[in-house]
């Protein structure tokens, strides 16, 4: 295995992103690939763990240690393989994942983690490359057919590994285009499109057949598409946004933080935006919400040409290296700064919008608010205090609300009779049924809103249960922590 | 508190729960007198007699205090005696020669003894031999103990007259044949229950043997006989036993028939079994039609000596002479000797084809009548020294002075050496040299041409076509083998690369093979067993002259003839098989080499039931085959496809080596293993444990291929490794591993374990053991047949799929050694760890909680013996607040032995504050401690650890040490790996490790395998009598490793008076050991726990001795149930080095703990952050848990529930397709003691200071001890005046801590014979000055004192030609002065660190692994002198250049002694020498001693002298620097 004192020999080297002045004049990727002598160094300071923890940390339960030694000892491609041995895109994860893995890295401990996911991108690119990456379409053929609903992560994923399986796979994508979210919904900045095109294509040649604009519920009826094929699956995500309920919400300029990204990913890939136009340009814009979504407004923000950018946040600010609620190995609670922050803007914690207040037109002017504290009560929940006398007003023209997302969206499920949750998703059960016979759920529509390496790991397992379903036999499909020597125990063992 | 309050009767020895009486083990005192001319005479009896008593301390008592363990005497006949005695009842005896006595032990019951008497009557009659009468032997019953009077048999004599036309020798024979058939009718009349009731004890003309269940001093008194002045003899044998157990056993006390035995006959399995099978091929001239009479041998309830002294009759009266039957059993290591004689090397190569060795520490004393001696091991593991007088007596015992022999009478003295005999022929009055005896045997027959043209070496075949490997396939095999990922990366390429087996560290954690979900190669159910306590392991690299891996195939023939063609066999340097190798075997075409293969495969198609079948088909061939003539079967898994799946290989092997033993047609063949299966040194260990006599791993070979096709074949630079090289690599690391898995068992010899079954299953059930591997301990059953198929049915289908599309295009993960998603399960896994670590950091009991139920919850994966138990609910839950506080259950809490040195100082201390916050206790390890934490912090804090650990290395065991502890621990071994010793490289021995180990800074440092004082179990009562005297006030404690058999060593450790007894788990973490070693030695605590507590209660001893147990214990519920199971005190160590850090790294053997713990690197070491409160908060959750758990059972304490096994049950199993077949109820047995038998340690062990000589010196040397004043006092010893100088060494360290006295201040003047343990770390400003001799252990651990031995000023004989001291002095010494004028023993100053010492000749093995201090000797040498020794000096007078041929130059140089510095050392050495000791030789050299410096040799360790001159440079540089 490895260098043992790799770690104490390499210095920590994470990937650099372009100049600010740079990046922001485009919507090119913003970080610049690591020459491969500089990953592999970086792969050395792996420490070939007794309990990986990365290892637990990924969701997809990926073969860290593995991978790092294999690009270490130069043999990319074997990496390659490690990697698809458990992850079907990673690049999708390379690019956009926050990395749980890294937080859970022993490294991390004390200092710098290996920077797994540069390791990754970095070996998935030179499979693009070299063009190791190749279709592998089934040998055989099951005669069994699964319709999978939504072509985000999950659904492709999903679709993947039941055609390997050797089921006939048709995915339905209510939008233009397939890819879900990796498509309308995360920054070409953050990630470049044709790497959605290149898995697409793949997948179509290994015959996995796209219906797009196909908006199942409402153009399709499902339960036409439950006859129609031996199983369903729903990965629709969680798409329904959390709302602001204030005075003067109506007021134009106010609006969803994912339709003004998805405007903006059909322009950058010369398609027409649907709907009015919502534009930063010029203006002063209020962005509500914490997470992802909202940095990639800001990012977009920032390119559009704001006058200025101000993120509000609920919550309190987090604490800036380690947070004790959230210790090692955990994915810890602490304040991001992502690149798109390091291009400007700024941000406020402990905001709550009052109001709206609107011109003459009816357009946004101005955000009102007061800061709040956060206590615990005697049950240990969670409540927040207004502070008197700290009333704020900030002037915009544009305010993003970026607050998260409830769950699905409710005509789906409802057309189907499916059970939902007590947190508005699909109820589904370990084997990812849902509780119509034949239907299975995964994703964001299962799990509530995540990130893009879950949205996989719930794919590919669904899709194991669903070859189970189909064939009535164990699964030879890869399981993240299934292995195929262990002689299954009688049920009265496992309860 | 007094034991006759509860007078615990003993259980009868009969298997019951997890006892087993063939654990049984013994070790003794062993000696004769006699008289060289043969003169017979009362006084030699008498003689005998008190040397007997003189060797008392080496015996034992039970439970019973004046109940021994046995004691007897071999005399010659005493006719006389016997025509006096026989007289008086009317019968006159014919002329001596010509009556025999048969010395009977016969039943209480009259119908049986009259039936015994009967029996044996009809016996003599049938062999034309007269019976002449029975004579009862008067005893005196009051002279023993109740408990030996209990089973007291009922003594009688029965005199056998010669029968016609018989001669002496027939006669003698027909004696031994009467015995024999009166042996074999017993056994099969049911007259001998564990050869209790009818036995024996001798049966000859020539001698007649008095012994029985006493001590030493009782045997006069209860046989009034051998205080009669009739009872006259030339020659006394005599013997005292230190058995294990204590159940009364008359039988086993010694001498037997021909010997008396102090040791331990390690190999004893293998030799028996050998034995039983060579039966069938048995013919002898001598003893004709009568030999089948004698058959079949029958070693059932017989001890080691006992089988061995049948094996030696048997030969004798066949034909042989006692010498040459002994050279042949016990045969010396003559492979390496240089210069032996061609005669005796073919002699001992010749009788290698007949018999392997009987191997293992042996103190043989023999006797025929006339011819009387004795002979070592060839180890020479235990002592014996002997002394001629002018007036012709020969007193030879394991101890000098045993029998008072004035200095001036003394024609010469000596000491037996290893492989060596010493014979007298007290028919015509001569001594016999070692050299003399062998030749004399070695010209009987022309050996060395017979075996020169019989034996063939396997370069002599010729050459063969191999098999092609198939890479296409390769992957699907090894798939159907079992093959991971792990094996590729981190088992096979490491080999591959380095040529050893690799290491790892931390211990493991994954369930017992049988509750793995996952399907186990049948190897995983077996665990190597080792040596402790009852004999010693041996350091297989640095004393590699006793170690041999050659085996030898083919057929055997008749063991009791002698012809060239008993030679024809083929001779192997390995028993690993390169694929050539096998090819020319296959093909060979000579007389007697003719090989047969048969394929080891099972039918796919009729799956489960297609194992048994393919078995039966195995063995039949085999049998067939042999009967046809083959003489080598080669068993073989090649040809696995889609229809065939493997027999597990090691299924294949024991059921043919089982299948022919039945059939007497073992001996006929060898077995060869050509396996995918093997590739480990474990399997290779089974393989040729279970019988085979080579291996060839041929997939092993292939996956090399297979590596090297995908340029995977690469050293640690990525350049390409060679095929050939990778295979010699590959054979280099499982010869290493092997001899490493013999050494451990104490075995030297691959021969000696071949076909031993040293093994321990677990999970096996009965009806599968006694088909296949008989024998073999399996204590909780398990699976069978059906379910081992299963498992390769799995491996097969996964390597060949039903469904093509379910092939998996990888190997599995494995996750054996490192966790994997995906692969095996261990209980340390990222969820239990962050819990435990979030728990203790947070103090939050609840996370605490879901950390222990996810611990204790083996639902879902069974892992542990202890998750299989429930707790039972027999009492009502009582209120929490009723149970005694946590605060108390912590102080039963101690950590594991973590040396300084393997964890990092801040990781040390922290354990040790925590632990003596909560009143618990850590323990030092084996790597010292710094004094400065003797005392306490300004905080109050103590960084001292409560528990010092003495162990084999001895670093920095020093007076001072041993006086600050609360309780001194004797690790007799390490639950990672037990029976293997350790190494420290140099590069982790920095200034702050050398300082407290007492070494050089960047010199390595070697624990031995055994401790070199403990070879035998009084030898570890010797050691825990000196620990006391070091420190009156810290209690002993032994720490063992649980195996087959620990419950009876305990018994035996509890009998020499250890206070406490550990029993650690096999699973223990460690700081690095090699693979096999972490996985497969020692089983769990749970059967070890149990087994100690089920022995000591039923022997009565539990009361005296404190239990404790470790081995991954985590939960307040693991403490319940060891409590339940017997435990008083718990331990833990991997769970506190999580709670302060750790995330299982397991790179401890790298030095690269990233988190500061494992390492000594200060970079690493400053991102510690462990604190004291984590492992406090983590001890007190523990304790929390217990007293819930308390308090739902109903109990308010845990003294309650200790020992209380029916407090616990079996889980239901029966939804596990495994564990379902598992049976704890041996687990759970509570032995039927009487009411009030103590469950749990309830007084102290006897005071066995008391009668110290050292109380007289403290009382007298108060003005020095006070107010520094001189003293010189003197004093007379014996050999039972042992450890002299400890105890008032104790009481100067006490007062004035390390820097004891000014020198000499205390100066006492001895004379006669020490006992063991002279000065044994006796410390600064104690001078010991003895006139006279020492025995074994002068000047063990000294430290500072000085000590002088040097003949009487009248004694008669050269000083410098004889033995003055015993073996191993100066053993761990640390620092002081030793002059010895005289020759000292094996093993001189072995681990020495510090002090100095002059002496005039030493045995084998001197200044092994020394590290420091300088040694002189003016004499000859031994062999492998300066084996591992990495620092000090030795200067070695060798005039005729003889030394170099001696010494192992493997880590040393030879230089002259022409620097200034050494000059002005060895000059000074030698004045003192002669100032003390009025040495002559010394006083020559000094007088000449420019003309004699050439003569010396300076012995300069590599290590040490690279790491001298590195300083000096630096040194000089820092000159130049600084002007």
């Amino acid at each position: 295995m490895s260098d043992p004192r790799g770690f104490l020999s390499v210095d920590p080297q994470k990937p650099m992103p372009r100049p600010v002045h740079q990046r922001t004049k485009d919507y090119d990727e913003l970080y610049q690939p690591m020459p491969p002598e500089g990953v592999r160094a970086q792969a050395t300071r792996c420490m070939d763990c007794g309990i990986p923890f990365c290892h637990t940390g990924c969701p997809l339960g990926n073969l860290i240690p593995d991978w790092n030694d294999l690009v270490h000892r130069n043999r990319w491609e074997e990496a390659l393989q490690a990697l698809h041995d458990t992850n079907n895109f990673p690049e999708f994860t390379g690019k956009t994942c926050p990395a749980p893995c890294e937080s859970a890295c022993v490294l991390a401990l004390n200092g710098a983690a290996v920077t797994i996911k540069t390791i990754e991108a970095a070996i998935v690119d030179k499979g693009w490359e070299m063009g190791w990456i190749v279709p592998h379409p089934p040998t055989r053929e099951t005669g069994k057919s699964v319709g999978v609903i939504g072509s985000g992560p999950a659904g492709m994923a999903a679709a993947q590994q039941l055609r390997r399986a050797g089921h006939a796979v048709t995915v339905y994508e209510r939008d233009d285009r397939p890819g879900g979210l990796m498509t309308y919904g995360i920054p070409d900045f953050k990630m470049g499109k044709e790497y959605v095109d290149k898995r697409v294509d793949q997948l179509q040649r290994e015959g996995v057949k796209f219906v797009v604009n196909a908006d199942v519920g409402r153009t399709i009826d499902p339960n036409d598409l439950a006859a129609s094929h031996d199983a369903l699956l729903l990965s629709v995500g969680a798409t329904k946004p959390r709302d602001l309920d204030v005075p003067g919400r109506h007021l134009k300029g106010i609006g969803m933080a994912m339709p003004y990204l998805t405007q903006q990913n059909r322009r950058v890939a010369d398609l027409e935006p649907e709907g009015e136009p919502i534009l930063a340009t010029g203006k002063n814009v209020v962005i509500i919400g914490g997470g992802d979504t909202a940095a990639d407004c800001l990012g977009t923000c920032h390119r559009q040409g704001a006058k200025s950018v101000l993120q509000l946040d609920y919550n309190p600010r987090p604490p800036e290296h380690a947070n004790p609620a959230t210790p090692w190995p955990l994915w810890p609670k602490i304040l991001r700064i992502s690149p798109a922050h390091e291009e400007g803007g700024k941000r406020d914690w402990q905001i709550k919008t009052r109001h709206f207040q609107g011109d003459e037109q009816g357009r946004v002017k101005a955000l009102h608010a007061v800061r709040v504290k956060q206590y615990f009560d005697e049950a240990g929940e969670r409540q927040f205090q207004e502070m008197t006398g700290s009333e704020l007003v900030f002037p915009c023209e544009l305010v993003l609300l970026a607050i998260g997302f409830s769950g699905p969206e409710s005509g789906l499920p409802q057309v189907l009779g499916l059970a939902m949750n007590e947190s508005g998703a699909i109820q589904a059960d370990r084997r990812y049924a849902t509780s119509r016979p034949g239907v299975f759920a995964a994703g964001d529509c299962r799990r509530g809103q995540s990130i893009v390496v879950w949205a996989i790991a719930e794919g590919r397992e669904a899709a194991r249960h669903i070859d189970e379903f189909l064939t009535g036999r164990p699964s030879r499909l890869r399981g993240r922590d299934a292995s195929p020597l262990v002689i299954e125990l009688p049920k009265t063992l496992r309860s | 508190m007094n034991t006759s309050e509860f007078r615990s009767v003993p259980l009868p020895p009969v298997a019951e729960g997890l006892y087993d009486p063939s654990f049984e083990r013994d070790a003794c005192g062993v000696g004769f007198v006699a008289h060289l001319k043969g003169r017979k005479s009362h006084q030699i009896v008498q003689d005998g007699l008190l040397l007997l008593k003189n060797l008392q301390h080496r015996g034992a008592c039970g439970c019973d205090k004046d109940t021994g363990d046995g004691a007897g005497i071999l005399v010659q006949m005493p006719d006389p005696f016997f025509r006096a005695e026989a007289e008086r009842f009317g019968l006159s005896l014919p002329e001596v020669g010509s009556y025999g006595v048969a010395f009977c032990f016969l039943p209480l019951e009259p119908d049986d003894r009259a039936e015994c008497r009967r029996g044996v009557e009809r016996i003599v009659a049938d062999q034309r031999q007269r019976v002449l009468g029975w004579r009862s032997v008067p005893v005196v019953s009051t002279a023993i103990g109740w408990l030996a009077r209990s089973r007291e048999p009922v003594m009688e004599q029965l005199f056998i007259g010669c029968g016609e036309k018989t001669d002496a020798e027939d006669f003698e024979r027909s004696l031994y044949v009467i015995r024999r058939r009166a042996e074999v009718w017993a056994t099969k009349s049911g007259k001998t229950a564990a050869g209790t009731d009818f036995y024996i004890a001798s049966c000859s003309s020539r001698t007649v043997i008095y012994k029985g269940m006493l001590k030493a001093d009782q045997l006069g008194p209860y046989f009034p006989d051998l205080t009669q002045p009739g009872m006259e003899s030339a020659i006394a044998l005599v013997h005292s036993r230190y058995s294990t157990n204590t159940f009364p056993r008359w039988a086993l006390a010694q001498p037997f028939h021909m010997l008396a035995h102090n040791g331990e006959i390690n190999t004893l399995r293998g030799n028996a079994t050998w034995l039983l099978a060579r039966q069938h091929q048995m013919q002898s001239a001598a003893l004709g039609d009568d030999l089948a009479k004698t058959l079949p041998l029958d070693f059932d309830g017989l001890s080691d000596s006992a089988v061995l002294d049948r094996a030696l009759e048997l030969l004798v009266h066949s034909g042989r002479s006692l010498p040459q039957a002994l050279m042949m059993l016990v045969p010396e290591a003559y492979e390496g000797q240089k210069d032996l004689d061609p005669a005796i090397r073919g002699f001992f190569d010749y009788h290698r084809c007949l018999t392997e060795p009987w191997d293992g520490p042996a103190g043989l004393a023999f006797s025929d009548g006339s011819l009387i001696g004795a002979t070592l091991d060839r180890n020479g593991l235990r002592p014996g020294r002997y002394v001629i007088t002018e007036d012709d007596l020969v007193v030879c015992a394991s101890e000098a002075g045993v029998l008072p022999v004035d200095a001036s009478r003394v024609r010469s003295k000596g000491r037996l050496q290893p492989g060596k005999f010493f014979l007298v022929d007290t028919s015509d009055g001569c001594v016999y040299t070692d050299g003399e005896v062998k030749a004399s045997v070695a010209a009987r027959k022309p050996y060395a041409e017979w075996v020169r043209n019989n034996l063939t070496k396997l370069d002599d075949l010729p050459i063969a076509k191999i098999p092609e490997h198939d890479l296409t396939t390769l992957r699907h095999r090894q798939q159907a083998f079992g093959y991971t990922v792990e094996d590729l990366t981190r088992v096979l390429l490491p080999t591959a690369q380095d040529g050893q087996e690799p290491v790892s560290s931390m211990g493991t954690d994954i369930p017992l093979a049988v509750l793995s979900d996952r399907p186990q190669v049948l190897f995983n159910y077996f665990r190597q067993l080792f040596a402790q306590v009852t004999n010693p392991p041996i350091d297989p690299i640095r004393e590699k002259i006793v170690m041999n891996t050659e085996s030898l195939l083919g057929g055997e023939v008749n063991l009791l003839g002698e012809t060239p063609e008993h030679a024809r066999l083929l001779r192997l340097k390995s028993p690993m098989l390169a694929d050539d190798d096998l090819a020319r075997i296959r093909e060979a075409n000579k007389p007697g080499l003719k090989a047969h293969t048969i394929r080891t495969l099972f039918s796919r198609a009729e799956g489960e039931s297609g194992l048994a079948t393919a078995i039966n088909r195995i063995c039949t061939e085999a049998a067939e085959a042999v009967n046809n003539g083959a003489t080598i079967l080669v068993l073989s898994d090649r040809g696995v496809n889609a229809a065939n799946v493997p027999v597990p290989i090691l299924l294949a092997v024991a059921a043919v080596h089982h299948h022919l033993l039945r059939w007497g047609l073992r001996t006929r063949c060898g077995l060869v293993a050509e396996t995918g299966e093997a590739k480990e040194v474990h399997h290779f260990a089974l393989l040729i444990g279970f019988g085979a006599g080579a291996v060839n791993p041929y997939l092993v070979f292939e996956t090399f291929h297979g590596l090297a096709a995908v340029n995977l074949l690469v050293d640690g630079n990525g350049n390409p490794i060679e095929h050939v090289k990778a295979v010699k690599n590959y054979r280099k690391a499982i010869d290493g591993g092997l001899l490493k898995v013999f050494s451990k068992m104490g075995i030297s010899t691959l021969m000696s374990y071949r076909g031993g079954q040293i093994f321990e299953a677990i999970g096996l059930n009965k009806i599968l053991v006694d088909q296949f591997f008989l024998g073999t301990p399996s204590r909780i059953e398990g699976i069978g047949l059906t379910e081992i198929a299963r498992e390769s049915l799995a491996r097969h289908e996964l390597g060949f799929p039903t469904d093509p599309r379910d092939e998996s295009p990888e190997l599995d993960a494995g996750g054996e050694i490192m966790w994997r998603r995906r692969g095996e399960h261990h209980m340390w896994n990222p969820e239990t760890v962050q819990r435990l670590q979030h728990a203790v950091n947070s103090e939050s009991y609840p996370t605490y909680k879901s950390f222990a139920k996810m611990s204790n919850d083996e639902s879902r994966q069974l892992c542990t013996l202890r998750g299989l138990l429930d707790i039972k609910t027999v009492a009502r839950p009582i209120p929490h607040e009723l149970v005694e506080p946590a605060k108390e259950i912590v102080k039963r809490f101690f950590t594991g032995a973590m040396s300084f040195g393997s964890i990092s100082k801040e990781a040390h201390e922290t354990l040790a504050i925590a632990l003596n916050r909560v009143g618990g206790r850590s323990n030092t390890g084996e790597g010292g401690e710094d004094p400065i934490r003797f005392k306490r912090d300004a905080n109050g804090d103590l960084r001292g650890s409560a528990i010092k650990q003495v162990a084999s290395g001895r670093f920095g065991v020093t007076a001072n040490y041993l006086a600050n502890a609360v309780e001194i621990q004797i690790k007799m071994a390490q639950g990672a790996k037990p029976g293997e010793g350790g190494q420290l490289p140099g590069h982790k021995v920095d200034s702050a490790i050398a300082k407290t180990r007492y070494s050089t800074p960047g010199v390595g440092l070697i624990s031995p395998p055994p401790h070199h004082d403990i070879y035998s179990i009084e030898d570890l009562a010797q050691l825990i009598f000196d620990l006391k005297n070091a420190n009156p006030h810290a209690e002993i404690s032994v720490k063992l490793v649980a195996a087959a058999g620990v419950g009876t060593i305990a018994a035996g450790v509890t009998k020499g008076f250890a206070d406490r007894i550990l029993i650690s788990g096999d699973s223990g973490g460690t700081g690095a050991s090699p693979l096999s070693s972490i996985r497969h030695a020692g089983v769990p605590w749970e059967l070890g726990l149990a087994e100690t507590q089920q022995v000591l209660v039923r022997n009565g001893l539990r009361g005296r001795v404190r239990v404790q147990t470790d081995g991954q214990m985590k939960t307040g519920r693991d403490v319940i149930i060891a409590a339940c199971l017997g435990a008083e005190e718990y331990g833990f160590a991997t769970a506190p080095l999580i709670a302060m850090g750790c995330i299982m790294m397991r790179k401890c053997h790298l030095n690269t703990c990233p988190v500061g713990i494992a390492t000594q690197d200060p970079v690493l070491r400053a991102q510690f952050a462990g604190t004291p409160e984590q492992i406090v908060n983590y001890l007190f959750f523990v304790a929390e848990e217990v007293r819930e758990l308390l308090s739902e059972m109903g109990f308010r304490t845990l003294d309650e529930i200790v020992g209380r096994p029916d407090l616990l049950m079996a889980r239901d199993l029966s939804g596990h397709w495994k564990a379902k077949h598992l049976n704890l109820a041996a687990l759970l047995e509570k032995p039927a003691v009487a009411p009030g038998t103590p469950l749990r340690c309830v007084e102290r062990q006897t005071d066995t200071l008391a009668e110290q000589i050292d109380w007289e010196l403290i009382h007298n040397s108060k003005a020095a001890l006070e107010s520094l004043e001189h003293c010189s006092l003197s004093y007379q010893l014996t050999n039972r005046n042992r450890t002299v100088g400890t105890l008032l060494s104790y009481f100067v360290t006490a007062k004035h801590g390390e820097t004891g006295l000014p020198e000499d201040t205390i100066n006492v003047q001895f004379t006669g014979t020490a006992g063991q343990s002279f000065g044994a770390f006796v410390t600064k400003g104690i001078t010991l000055s003895l006139r006279g001799e020492a025995n074994d252990y002068v000047g063990k651990g000294l430290s500072g004192g000085k000590l002088i031995v040097a003949p009487p000023a009248d004694a008669s004989y050269v000083a410098s030609e004889n033995a003055v001291i015993g073996n191993v002095a100066l053993y761990g010494a640390t620092s002081g002065e030793a002059y010895f004028r005289g020759r000292g023993g094996e093993r001189f100053a072995v681990r020495n660190s510090g002090a100095k010492a002059v002496v005039e000749g030493v045995g084998d093995h001197a200044c092994e692994y020394m590290t420091g201090g300088v040694v002189v000797v003016l004499g000859s040498t031994g062999r492998n002198f300066a084996a591992g020794m990495s620092g000090g000096f030795a200067y070695v007078y060798d005039p005729d250049g003889t030394f170099r041929e001696n010494c192992n130059t493997e880590m040393v140089d030879l230089v002259p002694v022409d620097e200034y510095k050494d000059i002005g050392v060895l000059g000074n050495l030698l004045n003192r020498h002669v100032l003390y000791t009025g040495s002559e030789v010394a006083d020559a050299i000094v007088n000449d001693f420019a003309g004699e410096l050439g003569n010396f040799v300076k012995v300069f360790p590599k290590d040490y002298r690279r790491v001298l001159e590195q300083s000096r440079a630096i040194q000089r540089q820092w000159e130049l620097v600084n002007g």
